[in-house]
């Protein structure tokens, strides 16, 4: 309609051009009146410069997990829309999600997202992620991601609020570089690695995607230095089993 | 040949020398007097209107004053409030403001508890009663709970975060009086520490245990025995992790109980045709006094069936989490005529609705929620079910519905048909939506409510609004207390007439609409009486928050800058991305980096 049109852009130029993500969601709004797609989960307050990562993935590439920061747990939908699965769902729609729109509480998002839509009661796949030196511990369900990237993602942003800390006070502009940042976690400073099933801790990555999210009982992102030596094993392990 | 004193001089008001004994004396028996009456008063607007009166009376109030409630933890400081108050049992507090629950409010902003956790340690050791909505608490926070007062009886943490099961386990274990332990809608982390185990062996006083919103699985074992020995357990509400047959065991240990949230209500494993499997039907109909229930977190709709004993009774029904269709839900509502208060999904369609018009006539309250939340042209519910709940439902003082599409006359049919409506929040989710079949606008129907529920005291506006609108809600809503607005409007006009008509606005909330610097000054003679004003993403500029800020040194003006950094604030015709104001005795000594106070 028209009126409605016009609404949309009435709200001015410097609206609409990008800027750099208010920690937490300032610009999102912006870039979501672009028609950019912004898939959004919403977060929770532990969480911090969710958006601001999302905003500068999207640049980055489209096609990234921008919808799975929500600590995995976003609706069907939204994963397929990235995904690109193919299925019968469809196009994103032109007007883009926006944060907070609509006003539904994340863990009313959430909780839904966890049932499985078959209506059975299908095994979610939660294992805990610790990273060392952060104050507690997360969870995740490994059955809500397609890929090891998407995981990283996830994990990326679920721990970004306690790699702040570690920053020191460049770490601020550092922080809002999205290099940066996944430097630091996939740098030799931080390793993610997993229990398996034998009690084994392996280095995240070694194994085909639908094995790792079967066999891992647990997560832990350490540092770098203490997690020497668990690639060689890891492959031994894949030898064993193929 | 005494003076009698009703003789003197009318100009002279203080007694002579030789009378002030006496008259001091009276003073005195009068704020005795004044305490032991106002003991009874409990209304904290009608304490709030006593303690103007003047002096005297002011010091008898704040002495007799027991209930403590601050709306905005910020809007004074924990010293001043404990200063003034000196013998309160239960606090109150609020802290951040709703769209935080929205993600609008960037982490770690602030409302913190610890201030007045230590302050309130200090001055009141006998407290009992602690109730926190959307404030940030701590494990040690909730560790000097559970230190400080002696006699804690009851906790509720609503919409908080910042503690885990670390912090329950500490006020479990050490508060040996506890009845309540209500922890609803809150973010709780997973410490993987027991806390369930921490409630001490013996008997205990509790009432209330709510925990259906803690994320990690409970140590069923315990939580059986802790139910076994608390007789006096009234409300019970379970997490997703305890499941159906877990269920079973609690209630046949606690048939007393008045509140039940059902945990998952479906079993932990797949079960078979034919399994053996609890008469859980019979543990239903044990509860004779059961009247809410809630949980069905992964509900097998196949149990429904064993809630029907306990239908007849129910006044508050929370299906909200559960993704079940009309015919299910229909099996269950037709049941329910005492039903007053409903949360569902609007899985069960307009035809659910329907359904509920139908059986629940003395229904006040409905929420529907959407399992869709993404902008969509059509959906499960819409005004079809909205027009049938206003039929149907006569005596509805509060709604929450989330719907693809809307019609002014089934908004307008429902501020003709319901008029005790005190809460209206429809959410008409694709945003600048028009009315379905004419196109317009939805001032009419959003106008109608306004003007015809007198009692309306909370509007949530959505869909396609002009400044029209606007002009209605300032004309008619003379009692709204609290607005948001979100998507809506033409111009500063139609902030105007909000801040210009509705005097007893308390809290505004206003996101994404065209409002800017001269409708924020438009509001000057009436933010003394808000709480707060929410603008983000409008077109308010540094210059016009600066300028609120110069004129009224009683607000607080929060604007959230684009950076963390102090020196690179932005200009002063630059939009801000977010104005947060309110009313306050105090200066905020804990902003975060990205937050100006102006």
């Amino acid at each position: 309609m028209e009126v409605g049109q016009k609404r949309v852009n009435m709200l001015g130029e410097d609206e609409t051009e990008l800027r750099l993500g208010l920690p937490g969601g300032g610009g999102d709004h912006v870039a979501a009146k672009n028609g950019t797609h912004t898939a959004k989960g919403s977060y929770n307050g532990k969480r911090g410069f969710n958006e601001t990562m999302d905003l500068k993935l999207k640049l980055s590439s489209k096609e990234t997990a921008a919808a799975t920061v929500d600590e995995g747990k976003d609706l069907p939908k939204e994963r397929n829309l990235l995904g690109g699965s193919g299925d019968s769902v469809k196009p994103p729609p032109a007007k883009a999600q926006v944060v907070g729109w609509p006003p539904v509480r994340s863990f009313r998002r959430n909780i839904l997202a966890q049932k499985s839509s078959t209506g059975g009661h299908e095994d979610a796949a939660f294992v805990k992620v610790s990273m060392d030196g952060a104050p507690y511990l997360r969870k995740v369900d490994l059955k809500m991601y397609k890929s090891y990237q998407e995981l990283s993602d996830a994990l990326g942003n679920m721990f970004s609020s306690f790699t702040i800390g570690t920053c020191g006070s460049q770490g601020m502009k550092d922080f809002m570089n999205e290099s940066k940042l996944m430097d630091l976690l996939n740098s030799s400073d931080y390793v993610p690695s997993y229990e398996d099933k034998d009690g084994d801790w392996m280095h995240v990555g070694d194994v085909p995607w639908e094995m790792f999210v079967d066999s891992c009982k647990r997560l832990r992102i350490m540092k770098g230095t203490e997690a020497i030596g668990l690639a060689p094993r890891a492959m031994e392990k894949c030898k064993n089993r193929s | 040949m005494s003076h009698d004193p009703a003789e003197m001089s009318e100009d002279d008001e203080r007694p002579p020398p030789a009378d002030r004994g006496r008259a001091e004396y009276a003073d005195q028996v009068l704020e005795n007097v004044l305490e032991n009456v106002l003991v009874f008063l409990t209304c904290r607007r009608d304490r709030n209107s006593v303690s103007l009166v003047c002096k005297s009376w002011c010091r008898a109030e704040a002495l007799t004053r027991s209930e403590l409630f601050i709306g905005n933890c910020y809007a004074v400081s924990p010293a001043r409030a404990t200063e003034r108050f000196e013998r309160v049992r239960s606090v109150a507090l609020k802290g951040k403001p709703r769209f935080a629950d929205f993600s609008l409010l960037p982490p770690d902003w602030g409302a913190h508890f610890a201030p007045w956790a230590s302050a309130m340690a200090g001055a009141y050791p006998g407290l009992e009663k602690v109730y926190l909505k959307r404030m940030s608490v701590t494990d040690e926070d909730l560790a000097v709970l559970a230190r400080s007062f002696p006699r804690f009886k009851e906790l509720a943490l609503v919409c908080c975060e910042g503690f885990g099961t670390s912090g329950l386990a500490v006020v479990a274990n050490h508060c040996r009086q506890l009845r309540v332990l209500d922890l609803i809608e809150s973010e709780v982390t997973d410490d993987e520490v027991d806390w369930i185990s921490f409630f001490p062996d013996g008997g205990t006083s509790l009432e209330s245990l709510i925990f259906d919103c803690v994320e990690c699985p409970i140590n069923f074992d315990a939580l059986e025995r802790l139910v076994a020995r608390s007789s006096s357990l009234k409300k019970l509400r379970l997490n997703r992790y305890i499941s159906i047959g877990q269920l079973y065991r609690l209630m046949i240990r606690a048939p007393q109980l008045t509140h039940l949230g059902t945990g998952s209500f479906s079993p932990s494993e797949i079960v078979q045709q034919g399994d053996q499997e609890p008469d859980y039907a019979s543990a239903f109909a044990a509860c004779r006094s059961l009247v809410c229930l809630s949980g069905f977190r992964e509900i097998i709709p196949d149990y429904l069936p064993a809630i029907y004993p306990v239908c007849a009774n129910l006044t508050s029904l929370n299906f909200s989490y559960a993704n079940i269709n009309a015919a299910q839900l229909r099996s269950v509502i037709s049941r329910c005529h005492k039903l007053q208060i409903l949360w569902v999904l609007d899985s069960i369609c307009d035809e659910g609705l329907q359904a509920v018009a139908a059986t629940c006539k003395d229904l006040r309250e409905l929420r529907v929620f959407p399992i869709d939340a993404m902008e969509n042209n059509e959906g499960p519910v819409s005004d079809v079910g909205f027009l049938a709940i206003a039929e149907g439902c006569r005596k509805l003082q509060s709604i929450l519905y989330f719907c693809q599409q809307m019609t002014n006359a089934a908004v307008v049919a429902m501020s003709n048909n319901c008029p005790d409506l005190m809460v209206f929040r429809l959410c008409i989710i694709p945003r600048y939506r028009a009315d379905r079949i004419t196109g317009e606008p939805m001032d009419e129907g959003f106008g109608a409510i306004v003007k015809n529920c007198k009692k309306l005291t909370r509007l949530a506006v959505s869909g396609l609004l002009t400044d029209r609108a606007f002009s209605y809600f300032g004309q008619y809503g003379k009692l709204v207390q609290t607005l948001s607005v979100a998507f809506n409007g033409d111009s500063d006009m139609g902030l105007k007439y909000v801040l210009e008509g509705c005097s007893s606005l308390q809290k505004l909330e206003i996101r994404d609409s065209p409002f800017g610097d001269s409708a924020l000054l438009s509001g000057l003679h009436h933010y003394y009486n808000m709480r707060f004003l929410w603008m983000s993403s409008c077109r308010v500029t540094r210059r016009g928050c600066r300028e609120i800020a110069r004129q009224m040194p009683g607000l607080v003006v929060e604007v959230f800058s684009w950076n963390n950094n102090a020196q690179d604030r932005g200009e002063e015709n630059d939009i801000v991305e977010t104005l947060y104001m309110y009313r306050s005795l105090a200066r905020r000594v804990d902003a975060p980096k990205y937050v100006e106070i102006l």
